[in-house]
């Protein structure tokens, strides 16, 4: 809805230059540009996985014991893991499950803790203290300690683990963009929206957010990648998905066994952890200097 | 300053009561059935019953919190559900080699990391630029325990020039006395003079400082760098430099100790992740501190110890905050 009518409020010629602007900045920005490049072909291998995969049977588990622990090979192009199967399958489909983990993270803890947020910062007062004395309790944990607990606490499985970094997320969004309302709400705009007798919620979604959201943009583009990570701690821990799911930090942890005579098997989902995560941090910091006033150049 | 001191470590209790709040919700309500839990799967009705009467389960929920609140303040975690020790013992024994990583990690990681800031806002869009900020972003997307296993793999297995893990080597845990004043294994060496024992815990030390503090200089790095630029953009120091004060002057005397603030408090978050990726790093290393407890705790789902644990931490958090506040109310154009 939020975005929705931050796109609609500008007129159709002017939305089109405001698109070709960015997208010259984008491209003038050339680690950022290639750091899109990367989760955009991210995303089509992990719609495409299953199909692309040479060895898709061993992606849901199937075991082959005859080829267990084989180094990379022009058949096994990782290698394979304990069980004999293909690393390059379970790697490729890895993508899909930390994209999508990550991505319903983000966006259910956008959507708890953006309205929570403009409510705080807009109405001040009372319902402002209730709600950021709660977040101020989340926030007085150490990050993924919470995470951490609550998954222990949950049960542990891949699902549970994403319950828990929802739980454990939110307040950030909440505390962010609560700083950037109280900025806002003083500014002319908003008074004479309020002068003519707008509705509060329409000021807060359509006068309030698009002025604020830039900050939260960069920050989930962050929050992505370190939501993998944080994914990737917890299945280390034994927290996250579980066998035979071919999930990046599940294999890290069985790999830890097979390591001193399977290099291959920590190696390469290591890589790809690593590769994703920086591309979105990457593209975070881009959108940062892009979308900043301050710092844009041309 | 008084005022505002008394003010902040009210909201610490207050904080610490939320902390409190939250573990109590997560060890009463989140189980369906936590007495079932208390006793295990194969209990009769029977040794349930009794164990909800032992745990003060059958009181309202108000009684139980307060009773939970009393057992806190005195020091009492209960008992881990696989030693049956009691939980603050096991974590006051293992607090010391955690601690003892996390500070020199960290110390070292502001000693990079902060320079480096300074040294990519200063020469802005150079090469130096461009490879510390390439640099810290790369530190802070690369798994923590990931690093560990490859740094394990180049320097122990390969050049065979460091040790794979522990915190000293087996022939001087067997053969020396091992000094014990502080609990801090490189204080102690230190205070006794025993050059020996300190040399081998540096080398133990190496790999897993390097783990817990890439994190710490990413962050450090870039945000010190920012807090600067903006800083550096401000109309002070235009005035500064029309002036014609020198670039060094303007840079480490104007603009440094106003990104005091946005620094510190970045240096706070990121101790709060080096104590998290301490707990990854050390069950690999076989460091003997917190860290491999929890690993441990996790696996065998000790939810008494994980509760211990978390209030451990966020107590750890909150002082480090309070720290920090205080820090940065120092500066004269806070307002308290």
């Amino acid at each position: 809805m939020s975005i929705k009518s931050i796109f609609f409020n500008i007129p159709a010629k002017r939305k089109l230059k405001v698109l070709k602007e960015y997208i010259y900045l984008l491209k003038k920005n050339k680690l950022t540009f290639t750091a899109l490049i990367i989760i955009l072909s991210l995303v089509v291998i992990a719609i495409i996985s299953p199909i692309i995969a040479p060895f898709p049977y061993h992606i849901y588990g199937e075991i082959n014991p005859q080829d267990k622990l084989l180094q990379p090979s022009r058949v096994y192009l990782f290698g394979t893991d304990e069980m004999g199967r293909d690393l390059f399958s379970r790697v490729l489909y890895g993508t899909r499950i930390s994209l999508l983990a990550s991505l319903i993270a983000v966006v259910m803890g956008l959507l708890i803790g953006v309205p929570l947020g403009l409510m705080a910062g807009y109405y001040s007062g009372f319902i402002d203290e209730i709600i950021m004395r709660i977040v101020d309790m989340f926030l007085s944990f150490p990050p993924l300690l919470l995470a951490m607990a609550i998954a222990a606490f949950l049960g542990p499985s891949l699902q549970n683990a994403i319950l828990a970094l929802i739980i454990a997320w939110w307040p950030w969004y909440t505390r962010l963009i609560r700083g950037q309302v109280v900025s806002i709400k003083e500014k002319e705009f908003v008074r004479a929206a309020n002068a003519i007798g707008t509705p509060s919620w329409q000021i807060m979604y359509k006068h309030i957010l698009p002025n604020c959201i830039s900050p939260v943009i960069v920050q989930a583009s962050m929050d992505l990648g370190g939501i993998i990570l944080t994914l990737a701690a917890l299945s280390f821990l034994g927290l996250g998905a579980q066998s035979p799911t071919s999930e990046w930090g599940l294999m890290l942890t069985t790999s830890r066994k097979y390591f001193l005579n399977a290099w291959w098997y920590s190696i390469f989902p290591g890589i790809a952890i690593f590769i994703t995560v920086l591309s979105f941090n990457l593209l975070g910091d881009g959108l940062r200097e892009i979308l900043d006033p301050k710092t844009k150049k041309y | 300053m008084l005022s505002f001191l008394v003010r902040r470590l009210l909201l610490g209790i207050l904080t610490l009561f939320g902390v409190i709040l939250i573990t109590f919700i997560l060890v009463r309500v989140v189980p369906s059935d936590p007495a079932a839990q208390w006793v295990g799967g194969r209990a009769t009705p029977e040794q349930v019953e009794a164990a909800r009467e032992e745990l003060g389960l059958d009181k309202p929920i108000y009684v139980q919190l307060e009773h939970y609140i009393r057992d806190l303040l005195k020091g009492n975690l209960g008992y881990s559900l696989m030693t049956h020790q009691p939980i603050i013992k096991e974590l006051k024994n293992r607090f010391p080699a955690t601690l003892e990583l996390v500070l020199i990690s960290s110390i070292v990681a502001l000693l990079i990391g902060l320079p480096l800031g300074l040294i990519s806002a200063k020469a802005k869009n150079s090469w130096i630029d461009h490879f510390s900020r390439f640099f810290s972003i790369g530190a802070i997307s690369i798994p923590t325990f990931w690093l560990a296993l490859v740094l394990q793999l180049i320097f122990f297995m390969i050049l065979e020039v460091l040790p794979s893990g522990g915190q000293l080597s087996m022939k001087i845990i067997l053969f020396q006395d091992i000094p014990r004043v502080t609990g801090f294994m490189f204080l102690d060496s230190l205070i006794t003079g025993n050059f020996v024992i300190l040399k081998d815990f540096l080398k133990h030390l190496i790999l897993p400082a390097i783990c817990v503090g890439a994190y710490t200089i990413g962050l450090v790095a870039r945000m010190t760098r920012s807090a600067l630029l903006e800083i550096l953009s401000e109309d002070y120091i235009k005035a500064a430099r029309s002036y014609g004060l020198t670039e060094r002057l303007i840079l480490y005397s104007y603009a440094l100790k106003n990104s005091l603030g946005p620094t510190t408090t970045v240096v706070t978050l990121a101790m709060g992740y080096a104590l998290m990726n301490t707990f990854l790093v050390e069950s690999i290393f076989s460091w003997p501190g917190i860290g491999k407890y929890v690993a441990n705790a996790v696996t065998c789902l000790d939810y008494p110890a994980i509760i211990g644990i978390t209030i451990l931490g966020a107590c750890a958090y909150i002082i480090l905050n309070l720290i920090t506040d205080i820090i940065i109310s120092l500066d004269p154009r806070v307002k308290l």
